[in-house]
């Protein structure tokens, strides 16, 4: 349960090496022992995200996880949630897939729309699904503004978060009366590995920050986060601007 | 009737979802508990518990509030057999005219007799006359296996049941024993005192007594407070004319529902707090009230839980012993420096514990704080957790939405004998609540 302050006993991550999903986990940590589910493909980053998480959790179990296969994924949250309630799930997983390549190659293309929008509604009925049945419980799902605004130089991600992001608002608003609540994050520029070949962008935050704004805004039962908050306003005046000035942005 | 709904406890924090049944007689449910499928079941009262103690997130719950008929009533002997569903305030009205009262009765008559069994609540007078549960004579209990039980004091499921919080079964049916009163009027005297030490004296100097403190004070003059105490008002000090024994029911408004708090400022309630002492007076100063004004003080207004916001509120209360004075002088200066500030503070004095293996009163002082919940408060709330427990005392689970779950075992030591008689009585696991959930009760 999460209980009246914003502290729950479970988080479940999907992209069990997000950097801003396990900032997170972190920052739920600061407060009490927590049992933590890192869903994410084997490798050597998940054993030392365990290995760091494991001296303050109550429990740390993995579970093996790959966006890119839809049909292994029901197996997959099963598990996660095979050993209690979980209170908070966190929808992490990405690709940000740099243009130009996806614009020359579908088959890129496609393997972004796969992971940033098909898996995560695939995922995201499944843990509806399962939360309705606890009566209570948060999906995060970790958006961007891309989303809502994409560059030129980003728009493949962008079209793609988007989907997703219209999915987890209207989940949210299926889920009404269930007790589920579901929290659509959407991030500026954030400093992260995904990130770090990119220049610093203004208005760039960190993954801590991020977290930060997320368990407040979970406590607080949002539906949607902007993140800096700075964010929102910018996205409206953006929207308000012709089209042939915005295309000069890169 | 089934529907699904969104509950919370009275401080309208941490909601979930359950199937709510209600209206069920006893056929109805004990199919509802044969029936009851993994998320268990769990009966709730008027839902006036601050935290998740009568939520069932994705389960059932039973709404008790419809079974509220009087089966029995002996008024030679003082002695009542009620419907688990029957609030206090209802069943008050049905025997002070005959010269009867509850021993025991807490700070809402709005209370099903179920719920104060199932918190073992307390008065203002627990030095003298203990919790609700030690005037219990008998209830009929529905366990796990669809079976109804009668339990007496002295049984194991009787102690698991009273202070139990609902986890042993449904309470069917209570028969209460009363005490004898001439008039329906108390007489209260309140005073103002200037230092906690001194309010902490004149809670001892009555039976009936209880103290609101000012937490919005530094310094020397944190938990000033006024006292009131009280005690039974004879016929010849009620005002002419009136029949002694007739009960008159708290008048109450409706409180504004807000969806912000604006009321609930650190300096709203600091200028609320200094208006609320410079009234009380500074001498003892006696009046006869109707009972029902005096007990029930915070029925006099409507959903007040409702002025908090959408954020809603947490009630701390702990009781620490006598002797650990100098932990309760520090927990409130920690909780009077808490962010949004303590809106609400009473203090009483609480006599030996009883039977009940989870009930909350033992021997101390006794303070339950209304605080605007807020995510800052988490970590200032678990230190004072580790304060109660490091001193011997402990939070009221009633009241919690919160608390650390590593505390627990310390703050109930009769905790694994809970256990053990509620494996028992439902080895299934049938029975079970959020707050359950929260801490593995």
């Amino acid at each position: 349960m999460i209980d009246a302050l914003g502290v729950p006993q479970s988080v479940l991550l999907l992209g069990g090496t997000s950097e801003i999903g396990l900032a997170i986990v972190d920052r739920y940590l600061d407060r009490r022992p927590v049992r933590v589910v890192l869903a994410g493909r084997p490798s050597e980053r998940l054993d030392s995200a365990v290995a760091r998480l494991t001296a303050r959790a109550t429990r740390v179990d993995t579970v093996d996880f790959d966006a890119k296969d839809l049909a292994s994924q029901q197996t997959a949250l099963q598990q996660s949630f095979s050993a209690g309630d979980i209170d908070v799930a966190i929808v992490a997983f990405g690709v940000l897939g740099d243009q130009p390549a996806p614009e020359n190659d579908p088959a890129t293309a496609a393997h972004l729309a796969t992971v940033n929008f098909t898996a995560a509604m695939n995922v995201g009925i499944i843990l509806a699904r399962a939360m309705r049945r606890q009566g209570h419980g948060v999906i995060v799902a970790l958006s961007s503004v891309a989303a809502v605004r994409p560059r030129h130089s980003n728009f493949i991600y962008g079209a793609t978060k988007a989907g997703m992001d219209a999915f987890y608002r209207g989940l949210a608003d299926s889920l009404d009366g269930s007790g589920v609540d579901v929290l659509v994050v959407r991030a500026g520029p954030v400093r992260t590995r995904m990130t770090a070949h990119l220049p610093d962008r203004p208005l760039t935050s960190s993954p801590e920050a991020v977290a930060a704004a997320v368990t407040e805004a979970v406590w607080r039962r949002r539906t949607v986060l902007w993140t800096p908050r700075s964010m929102r306003i910018i996205a409206w005046i953006i929207r308000l601007l012709p089209r042939r000035l915005l295309r000069k942005v890169p | 009737m089934t529907e699904s709904r969104m509950l919370t406890g009275w401080g309208r924090t941490a909601p979930s979802a359950a199937r709510v049944i209600t209206g069920a007689d006893d056929e109805a449910l004990i199919a509802a508990v044969l029936g009851a499928g993994p998320r268990g079941l769990l009966a709730r009262g008027s839902g006036r518990a601050y935290g998740d103690v009568a939520q069932n997130a994705g389960g059932v719950i039973v709404d008790m509030t419809r079974r509220a008929r009087i089966v029995s009533w002996d008024a030679r002997q003082g002695v009542v057999t009620v419907e688990s569903g029957v609030t206090l305030d209802r069943l008050l009205r049905t025997v002070v005219p005959a010269g009867w009262c509850l021993p025991v009765i807490p700070g809402t008559g709005h209370v099903t007799v179920g719920g104060a069994i199932a918190a073992d609540v307390h008065g203002k007078n627990h030095g003298s006359q203990g919790g609700f549960g030690a005037h219990v004579l008998a209830f009929d209990l529905l366990t796990g296996n669809g079976s109804v039980r009668t339990a007496t004091p002295g049984s194991e499921v009787f102690q698991a049941t009273v202070g139990g919080m609902g986890l042993t079964g449904v309470v069917l049916r209570a028969t209460l024993r009363l005490i004898p009163v001439t008039t329906a009027w108390v007489r209260v005297t309140r005073q103002r005192a200037g230092r906690l030490d001194s309010v902490l004296a004149g809670l001892m100097t009555a039976d009936h007594a209880v103290a609101w403190l000012d937490l919005s004070r530094t310094g020397a003059r944190t938990g000033r407070g006024v006292l009131t105490l009280g005690s039974p008002a004879e016929p010849d000090e009620l005002p002419p004319g009136t029949d002694p024994l007739a009960y008159a029911a708290v008048r109450s408004s409706p409180a504004l529902a807000v969806p912000v708090s604006p009321l609930f400022r650190p300096q709203v309630i600091g200028a609320a707090n200094s208006v609320i002492y410079r009234r009380a007076p500074s001498v003892p100063r006696s009046v006869a009230r109707p009972m029902a004004d005096y007990f029930f003080p915070l029925d006099r207004v409507i959903a007040w839980n409702r002025a908090y916001g959408r954020g809603g509120f947490v009630q701390y209360q702990f009781v620490l012993p006598h002797d650990a004075a100098e932990t309760l002088h520090r927990v409130i200066t920690m909780l009077a420096s808490a962010d949004r500030g303590v809106s609400l503070a009473v203090l009483k004095r609480l006599g030996p514990g009883g039977s009940g293996l989870l009930s909350f009163p033992t021997a101390g002082w006794t303070l339950a704080a209304d605080l605007p919940a807020c995510t800052a408060l988490a970590d200032r709330l678990d230190r004072l957790d580790r304060l109660v427990a490091g001193a011997g005392g402990r939070v009221y689970l009633a009241k919690d939405a919160r608390l650390r779950p590593d505390v627990l075992t310390a703050m109930y030591p009769k905790l694994a004998r809970f256990r053990a008689v509620r494996r028992a009585l439902d080895p299934a696991g049938i029975f079970t609540s959020d707050l359950a959930r929260r801490l593995s009760l």
